[in-house]
Formats: structure tokens, C-alpha cells, sequence
């Protein structure tokens, strides 16, 4: 680190471009963006708005923008964003802003509801438990969207949302991918449905940024890359 | 300025390969109308279509057409690319695809410019 001091400007207020606020933060080893966001709310200006919980990337509430790049703060360390010795922090892009850091997640909660992002059980509890096969293809597809934190660093990445707020997200039908390939899903005519419509998954440009940015690991492009087969492949078979 | 951190902060591969792909559609839509002119004059008017076309042995119109082939070259390999990415299963060697792309438009467009001059 260059300095013993950090410039951070933080994003403030509804007009966040037009309400930069700079603060000088002491530097130290390991420190992550979230410690740096802390530090201010704790030693500069007890009024800055911030949300937080978990620390160590489990919960998905402390997402980001980072010099223009939405992040996970608590598991991104400060040195490695760092521009010279200056960093902007600012809050998620493509959601209504609260207040400061802290943006409205509703919407991006709302896309997995009309995603059927829900399981859509047809067993009963008098039913055996279902065997689910984990050596199996579509498994496989499932597993690798389930881990899934709902930070909606991947919403804030995507431009096609941030053109149409009708768009389902990244997020949301990474989620109904994972549902139609879990063998214990019934809900496929419904999810198939949810994804095709105005907001679907047929508006997605595929330019990767979900997947680029995704702190999980994730690759929810390849998700709905998936749902626009599957989607076509039933239309076609409800024209024959 | 924020437009160029705009881009700074989206610059991966698969974002820059999209970009690529939607310029050079909308640089090859503006040139059709013109190229479909330039052909009606076959019909229209023969001589000017000659003049025209003497004129294309001009080093700055061979520019000009390395520069639409490498636009065909490269948007033609970016809807394959998209069409590869979307419609196959595959997972992590998409980057790599991306960048393939660009390198096999640019190495069309190489070869026809050094045929041409």
C-alpha cells in the first residue's frame, strides 16, 4: 500500500453520481471494501447507510459497486481494487436506492417470484422421500446453480437489465434452470411459461457479465442459455 | 470520461465479443443501402457503375473494403459464436471461443488485405 491513508469517495443520496462524498480512511493489512464502508459509518459520519450481515459471503447483503463493478464487499479485500490509492464505492446499480449504500431489493425478489423461483412440490408427507441421483445429468445442471447467495451483484452486473426492467434477471432464471433440471420439481409447464414472456429469458444478449462477475462462482449465462433451449425445444413441440 | 470507465469496468472477453458483434451489425446495416445502390446502377446507369468500379483499384477503397470484410468476417463469426454458446451445453470454454473469434475475423481480414495490395 502506498499510503497510510485510503481516499474513498462514497456514493450518497437518491442522485448518486451527484452526492460523492470523500473520506480519508486508514489503510491496514486484510482489509476488505465492507471494512473500509464500516469504518466511515463508525469514525467519520455515523448517518452513512450500509447493509451487512454475515462477513464472510454466506448471506448476500453487502453487494456493491466498487469503481464501477458490483462486488461482494466482505469478501473482496480493499488492495486489490485499489486505484493508485483511491477507490469509489457506491450502491447497487439496477435497483431502487434507499438510502446511501443500501438499495431496494424487492424488485430483484420479485423476478424469482414471477420466475416460479418456488419449489413446486406434488409429493405429500406420506409420500417416501424422493431419491434424487446425484450421478445424473440434469442433477448436475441443478447443482451448479444452487449455491446461489441472492446478492444480486449478477442483477447489477447485467445491461439487458438495466435496459428493460421488465427482465427477469440473471439471478431469477438461473433459478427456474435449476428448478427444471431438480427431479423433484413438478412445476415444469409453469416455469417454462414464466420464462418465455416479456421479461424472459429469450432477452438475454449473452454477454456474460453475470457470469463474469458472479463472487460465488456461478454461471448463470450458461443457465439461461439452457432455458432458451428448453423453451424452444417445448414450443416446438407444442406446434407439432 | 465515465464512458470510458463505463467500458473499463465491463471489459471481459464475452461483453467485449458482444459489443463487437452489435457494432459491426450496425456498420454493416448502414453500408447494405449503399451497396444495393452502387448494384442498381447495373441497371440504371452503366457507365457510372463502371467509373465506380475503376475506382476501386484505388489503395484507399481496398482500405475501405478490408474494412467490410473484416466487419463480415467478424459478425459472422459472432452470431456463430452466440448461436455455439447458446445452443450447445458447454460450460468454461466459452472465453476462450470469444477470443478464437476475434482472432480468426482478424486473420481473414489480414489475409484479404494482403491479397488485395
Amino acid at each position: 500500500m502506498t499510503s497510510k491513508f485510503l481516499k474513498v469517495t462514497i456514493e450518497r443520496g437518491a442522485d448518486a453520481k451527484n452526492a460523492q462524498q470523500v473520506f480519508d480512511v486508514p489503510a491496514h493489512e486484510s482489509q476488505t471494501v465492507l471494512d473500509v464502508v464500516s469504518w466511515v459509518q463508525q469514525f467519520a459520519d455515523p448517518t452513512l447507510s450500509y447493509r451487512f450481515a454475515c462477513r464472510v459471503g454466506m448471506c448476500g447483503s453487502c453487494a456493491m459497486m466498487v469503481n464501477g463493478v458490483p462486488r461482494w464487499t466482505c469478501r473482496t479485500h480493499i488492495s486489490k481494487v485499489l486505484d493508485g490509492n483511491s477507490v469509489t464505492i457506491g450502491p447497487l446499480r439496477n435497483l431502487p436506492i434507499i438510502k446511501d449504500l443500501v438499495v431496494d431489493m424487492d424488485p430483484f425478489f420479485d423476478k424469482w417470484v414471477a420466475a416460479e423461483g418456488m419449489h413446486h412440490g406434488g409429493l405429500t408427507r406420506d409420500d417416501p422421500v424422493a431419491l434424487v441421483d446425484e450421478t445424473s445429468a440434469a442433477r448436475i445442471e441443478a447443482n451448479a446453480g444452487i449455491e446461489c447467495i441472492n446478492c444480486s451483484v449478477c442483477h447489477a452486473a447485467c445491461d439487458t437489465v438495466a435496459g428493460n426492467p421488465e427482465y427477469l434477471g440473471p439471478a431469477a432464471l438461473q433459478r427456474a434452470w435449476t428448478l427444471l433440471n431438480d427431479a423433484r420439481d413438478e412445476g415444469r409447464e409453469a416455469v417454462l411459461d414464466a420464462v418465455s414472456g416479456k421479461g424472459g429469458c429469450h432477452n438475454c444478449h449473452s454477454m456474460g457479465s453475470c457470469t463474469a462477475y458472479c463472487p460465488s462462482g456461478l454461471d448463470p449465462m450458461s443457465a439461461i442459455a439452457g432455458l432458451k433451449r428448453e423453451t424452444t425445444k417445448s414450443f416446438l413441440e407444442r406446434v407439432r | 470520461m465515465n464512458a470510458a470507465k463505463g467500458i473499463a469496468s465491463r471489459a471481459h472477453p464475452l461483453w467485449l465479443a458482444y459489443v463487437l458483434h452489435r457494432l459491426s451489425g450496425i456498420a454493416l446495416a448502414v453500408f447494405l443501402p449503399f451497396h444495393f445502390w452502387v448494384l442498381a446502377m447495373a441497371v440504371t446507369a452503366p457507365a457510372r457503375l463502371d467509373a465506380f468500379l475503376a475506382m476501386t483499384g484505388a489503395g484507399v477503397v481496398k482500405l475501405a473494403e478490408f474494412g467490410l470484410v473484416f466487419l463480415l468476417a467478424v459478425h459472422m463469426f459472432g452470431g456463430l459464436r452466440l448461436m455455439a454458446l447458446e445452443w450447445l451445453p458447454w460450460r468454461p470454454s466459452q472465453k476462450t471461443l470469444a477470443a478464437g473469434v476475434a482472432a480468426a475475423s482478424f486473420l481473414i481480414a489480414a489475409l484479404f488485405l494482403l491479397k488485395a495490395v
